[in-house]
């Protein structure tokens, strides 16, 4: 799959993000970079304090007081949204181009809209539909999603769905403008296995049927390795690796993918102990200098303390390490690619 | 025929194979909330969340307890420790029926069972120190009466779940999710109990440090000789952790069985879909294996289907299975089975 011939539908550039707390700033984002292209499926992993769903909401413009910004660049088909004039295309294009799904159904429903009003409400806002017309869409995108008998459906308040329920119609209304590009940030974390599985096949189905490109947030190798093209994973508010999802899990370069992926627990295999990280993720109030990760690492040393280079790799992969994996596969050494910041 | 010693015939005495007791055993569990009553003068109301569950837990093994919410699986938990009353059905520890002690007696009996609860972060509180939080229970139950009395003791306990000896005198904040999910277990350590009840003890914590707890686990068991009920949410981690694995569907047990014998050869149509609903995270792997996506939800307590509770959701479902529910029933040894076709 080549993606790089077409002008990528977003890029990040540097981007980075603070946070006003009483104790400092908090780091959230440090200079990240990434690009999805048209109908591929990019994967953000990381951890709690990662900077993966801070990611996602710089790209809705989210990031309210106390964060801000602080450097860098968001670009939707090569304008940006962070410009003066970009700013004000880029709250028509959110919410109706860009669509985003957050983790918690219950808690991003309003509790006393019934579910046919809140979809409609997209509708009329982005594409002008008067309320009637409004409504024959709604059942449309509720059948679209899977939800059985639309017209009750419709009718119903939040707290009469469940949960897998209340993700489809998140999942309905991100969709209701027909968006290119859709985010979801932990989409299947508050539900049960055997509805993730639903909700994940529903996904995977609609990105074929309407050619979407995804961004998948999650924790969750696992959900990873059945739906995405490619892989970016996030460490102490950078990307430390990416590569298309069989290099990442058969040839992970960067030792924090490498214990990633170890740690995660599987069914296939029959280990009786688990091989753990050991230690915590930093504290961003003042991540450590040089690589983020060198305190947890198994092969870290002293050049550690430097910035680590940004290594890109003869399958179309990179990883920021000193000390990566495979060398030998190295084609390219960035000058400093991720620039040091404060 | 009975043998009896006479002079001529040497004296052999022969021990019946004494079966090992189990040290919880837990027979035809069922529990009913409360739930108010419909009007003034309706007639009260009462929800059932456990239908009937049985199983044994030996010395030093861990049973892994797997179910999706609404399963029961929590409710199991506390009933079996007593905390709340069951509807009917007995549990036995060490021997003594402890179905209906109370008073003096139920105290006495808690010391020898404790629990782990799963959010580390609303299980402390943030105004104790971390000795004060170790200490409670030997205040509570009046092995000391300050917390400074048992100083050195707390600090060999924190010491043994891998925690720095200074972290006496700290709060709950300074510490990460795991190290708060470590002082948890040291809490339920310091009575030095010999059975306890892991409520889904790594479900709010990340991936690399849910090994470094789950090792811990382990390696407790092994030093202190202790049984583990282990709760989960879905089949992934408890593969590690657990010698045997009941799933609970709905409040009934569908399927009990040694832990490898139930990955390799599960019978249970729910079984399948939770196994088959875990992804691999391997993407090649992932991409061949089949999947089941079962259609429907779970259902909600207080409107269970008649006969098989998941009889709505199963492929195999005949009329039978929707009229008689299917008793839980040894199919090979150790390897029990709740369904009509299996």
């Amino acid at each position: 799959m080549d993606m790089t011939s077409e002008m990528p539908l977003l890029e990040v550039e540097q981007l980075s993000v603070e946070f006003d707390t009483r104790r400092g700033i908090v780091h959230g984002l440090r200079g990240v970079n990434l690009s999805v292209g048209r109908g591929e499926t990019l994967a953000i992993v990381g951890e709690s304090g990662s900077g993966k769903s801070v990611t996602a909401q710089a790209v809705m413009g989210l990031i309210d007081v106390p964060g801000r910004i602080a450097g860098g660049d968001i670009r939707w088909k090569g304008r940006s949204l962070l410009s003066r004039e970009g700013a004000r295309a880029a709250r028509d294009i959110r919410g109706k181009e860009i669509a985003l799904i957050f983790q918690d159904p219950m808690t991003s429903l309003n509790p006393l809209l019934k579910i046919g009003v809140q979809i409609g409400e997209v509708l009329q806002r982005h594409l002008g539909m008067s309320r009637s017309q409004a409504q024959t869409r709604v059942l449309e995108l509720l059948e679209a999603v899977g939800i059985p008998a639309p017209p009750r459906r419709a009718n119903q308040y939040p707290h009469e769905l469940s949960g897998g329920m209340r993700q489809r119609v998140m999942i309905a209304m991100a969709i209701a403008c027909e968006p290119q590009l859709l985010i979801a940030d932990e989409p299947t974390t508050a539900l049960d296995v055997t509805i993730q599985a639903q909700v994940l096949e529903l996904i995977a189905g609609l990105q074929e049927s309407l050619n979407l490109s995804v961004i998948l947030i999650t924790h969750d190798l696992g959900v990873v390795a059945g739906l995405c093209h490619r892989v970016a994973v996030m460490y102490a508010g950078r990307i430390v690796e990416t590569g298309t999802a069989d290099d990442i899990f058969e040839r992970p370069a960067h030792p924090y993918t490498q214990g990633l992926i170890r740690s995660t627990p599987r069914l296939d295999d029959r280990l009786d102990r688990l091989i753990a990280i050991e230690g915590a993720p930093p504290d961003m109030l003042s991540p450590p200098a040089g690589c983020a990760f060198r305190l947890r690492c198994p092969s870290a040393d002293t050049t550690c303390t430097q910035e680590p280079p940004l290594l890109s790799f003869m399958n179309g992969g990179n990883a920021a390490c000193w000390h990566p994996s495979n060398v030998a596969a190295v084609v390219e050494t960035a000058e400093v690619a991720i620039q040091a910041l404060p | 025929m009975s043998y009896t010693a006479t002079a001529d015939m040497p004296i052999e005495v022969i021990d019946p194979p004494q079966p090992v007791q189990p040290l919880v055993s837990v027979r035809g569990l069922s529990v009913a909330y409360d739930a108010g009553r419909v009007g003034w003068w309706g007639k009260p109301r009462r929800i059932a969340a456990l239908d009937g569950v049985s199983f044994d837990i030996y010395r030093g093994e861990t049973l892994g307890l797997v179910g999706e919410s609404g399963s029961g699986k929590t409710t199991t938990g506390r009933a079996v420790l007593r905390r709340i009353d069951s509807t009917s059905g007995s549990i036995e520890f060490q021997g003594h029926d402890i179905t209906h002690v109370n008073g003096v007696a139920l105290r006495q009996l808690r010391r020898h069972m404790q629990l782990v609860f799963q959010d580390p972060y609303a299980s402390l509180n943030p105004r104790m120190r971390v000795l004060d939080i170790v200490a409670e229970p030997l205040i509570a139950h009046g092995f000391v009466r300050k917390a400074d009395e048992a100083r050195d003791e707390i600090g060999e306990l924190l010491r043994l779940v891998g925690l720095p000896r200074d972290a006496h005198d700290r709060f709950p904040h300074a510490f990460s999710g795991g190290q708060r999910q470590r002082i948890g277990i040291a809490r339920a350590l310091a009575l030095k109990p010999e059975f306890i009840v892991a409520d889904e003890p790594v479900s709010a914590l990340d991936v690399s440090v849910r090994a470094q707890v789950v090792n811990l686990l382990q390696d407790l068991q092994q030093e202190l000789g202790l049984s583990y009920l282990f709760i989960a949410h879905d089949l992934s981690v408890v593969r590690h952790i657990s010698h045997r694995i009941a799933i609970l569907y709905s409040g009934r047990l569908v399927e009990l069985a040694n832990r490898d014998e139930l990955y390799e050869n599960p019978l249970h149509p729910y079984t399948e879909a939770l196994l088959s609903a875990v992804p691999v995270p391997h993407p090649r792997i992932q991409r061949a294996r089949k999947r089941i996506v079962y259609r429907g939800e779970i259902p909600d307590p207080g409107h269970w289907p008649s006969g098989c509770h998941f009889h709505s959701r199963c492929p195999l479902a005949t009329e039978r299975c929707s009229l008689q529910a299917p008793p839980l029933v040894e199919r090979s040894p150790g390897h029990f089975v709740a369904c009509w076709h299996r």
